[in-house]
């Protein structure tokens, strides 16, 4: 039986005309202490899913559950760290993870809480800065904070929205080996959001398309049997890291990719016929512009 | 500092000597030529086109005694400039005090609640622009006595930035950080006290500033129709005794007054924000 499970999921935006269908018929099953990945384009509808999971937003249809327990309403089992890291920026960085451990564990002596989270801060590499606020720290260290926060929470489940999008190449390289390091000690389930496949790929033993927006579903998922510690350079090389590459893209190019709509109009073209700069200039053309009226059809493709 | 640039080859101490005294000429020497500059207008004007006005020496003269005693009571209307503007900034305080503790918790709701956003903008667009000479009429009929009218005219006037200023920080406040509180699950007042206030203070700053600023401009008008004592009525009084000089007198004090209050929410506002 599986630990997540969401079957027929959909949702939508708007209402009447303006109705979009963002997520069509998504069904997900992850298992105990997975590492899932969902590639997708910008705009597919990944965060939408991942707020439904995280019980952010109610589906239009379909269910979600976990551990056979439908998903209602957000809680501390279910640990999110947002696309924005959303620290609060007038709490430390000790202050931040406190208000999630000082909200889940409401028995535990102010003691024990406090050992938790330094625990926790220090998981994440980051006790020198544990009294500085999100406004002094560059972008890598507050996604740490973020994801030590959610991590202090003990949830059953983590989501990362996106966890490494807003930092550039080389931070974002670093914190995917803090993120596999921190996943390997607990062995947590998480679902991961990205929209880079290589990094889906290194980091997760599943990793699954998602279609390109509306109505966006699911692709296949591809298993990554890579074995682990995965070294990144080392797995450039892997022919099995190429066919998993390759499976993934060939979807999302393809299958998976915007829809492209021909759309015909007839249009009228201006009333004056440009000037030919390239050919001598004739006698004729010396009269003055030519007139010429034209109704002419045009076919555009229109990305839907 | 490059060798190559010509002009920085006379300093070969830091700070510059150029840049001192450009600071000085900033700090002191313009502004100080700006005020000499409005006293010379003044003593022409007194001279030439508006022989009531009495000029800044014969000003000085008059005032003099209401300055050098401050504190100084004499009489009921003839004490110093002081106790006058105690008098005043006494009854400011009250109003003001009024003011933010029914604004804030009205913009509060204007930023929370759509549909009570809906059912009272209008109201309060509406009454925004009334001037304080029109609420004290009002007041006096509703409560019939100069003090608590002076009051009410105070706080309905300074009301107004603290609502709309409040209700803007609270719309403000990212979606994420309401997610932050969802997630956690926590309670209505914790979520009031540990986000969506510390998220909404620079906000609701800005409007206490500007609420205190206008119930300064406020009491003046007030006091001047109800003949409180205070700087107002001292200034109402003065020109009803044709004693001009004491008119500027009053205009000075409250001009200074109002800079010095406004300087005091800036010094708070700081704090807390470094806090």
């Amino acid at each position: 039986m599986a630990f997540l499970t969401l079957k027929g999921v959909c949702k939508g935006y708007g209402a009447g005309d303006q109705r979009t269908e963002v997520l069509a018929n998504i069904d997900l099953e992850v298992a105990r202490g997975e590492l899932v990945a969902i590639v997708g384009y910008s705009g597919a509808g990944k965060t939408t899913l991942i707020s439904m999971i995280a019980g952010l937003l109610r589906p239009d249809s379909g269910s979600l559950t976990l551990n056979d327990l439908e998903i209602t309403a957000p809680g501390p089992d279910r640990g999110v760290v947002f696309q924005n890291y959303s620290l609060l920026p007038w709490l430390t960085v000790y202050e931040n993870i406190h208000l999630a451990v000082d909200q889940v564990f409401l028995n535990w002596t102010p003691a024990k809480k406090q050992q938790h989270t330094e625990k926790y801060i220090a998981m994440v590499n980051l006790a020198p800065a544990r009294d500085n606020r999100p406004g002094e720290l560059s972008g890598g260290m507050r996604q740490r904070v973020s994801v030590a926060r959610a991590l202090a929470m003990d949830p059953q489940v983590l989501l990362l929205d996106e966890p490494l999008g807003a930092l550039d190449a080389l931070t974002r390289a670093t914190l995917q080996d803090e993120i596999s390091r921190i996943w390997l000690q607990d062995k947590k389930t998480v679902i991961m959001i990205t929209n880079d496949v290589d990094e889906g790929i290194y980091l997760a033993d599943r990793i699954i398309p998602l279609s390109a927006g509306p109505r966006a579903t699911l692709g296949a998922s591809v298993t990554v049997d890579l074995p682990r510690p995965r070294d990144r350079k080392a797995m450039n090389h892997l022919p099995r890291f190429k066919e998993i590459r390759r499976e993934v893209i060939e979807f999302l190019l393809n299958r998976g990719a915007p829809q492209h709509h021909a759309v015909s109009r007839k249009l009228c073209l201006p009333d004056i016929e440009p000037e030919d700069l390239t050919h001598p200039r004739s006698r004729a053309a010396r009269r003055g512009p030519i007139r010429r009226g034209e109704i002419k059809r045009e076919t555009i493709e229109v990305d839907s | 500092m490059s060798a190559s640039s010509p002009s920085s080859s006379s300093s070969s101490s830091s700070p510059s000597t150029s840049a001192i005294w450009r600071v000085r000429l900033q700090t002191w020497l313009l502004p100080f030529a700006g005020v000499v500059l409005v006293l010379i207008l003044w003593s022409i004007s007194s001279r030439t086109w508006s022989r009531n006005l009495p000029s800044p020496g014969k000003t000085w003269e008059v005032s003099k005694p209401y300055l050098i005693a401050p504190l100084a009571k004499r009489g009921e209307l003839d004490q110093g400039i002081g106790r006058f503007a105690w008098y005043s900034l006494w009854l400011v305080a009250k109003g003001y005090a009024i003011a933010l503790l029914v604004g804030t918790p009205l913009g509060f709701m204007l930023g929370r609640s759509k549909l009570f956003a809906r059912s009272f903008d209008p109201i309060i667009q509406v009454l925004r622009p009334v001037s304080p000479l029109a609420w004290l009429p009002l007041g006096l009929v509703l409560f019939e006595k100069s003090q608590p009218a002076a009051l009410f005219t105070i706080a309905i006037c300074a009301m107004w930035p603290t609502v709309l200023n409040t209700a803007l920080g609270v719309r403000a406040i990212p979606q994420d950080y309401l997610n932050v509180a969802r997630v956690l699950q926590l309670s209505r007042s914790k979520t009031f006290f540990k986000i969506l206030l510390p998220a909404t203070l620079p906000y609701m700053f800005t409007g206490f500033r500007l609420s205190l600023g206008i119930a300064w401009l406020v009491i003046v008008a007030v006091e001047m129709l109800t003949g409180s004592p205070g700087i107002g009525g001292f200034l109402w009084q003065e020109y009803n005794s044709l004693i001009y000089e004491h008119i500027i007198l009053c205009i000075l004090t409250i001009g200074l007054v109002g800079f010095l209050l406004d300087r005091a929410m800036s010094a708070v506002e700081q704090r807390l924000r470094a806090a």
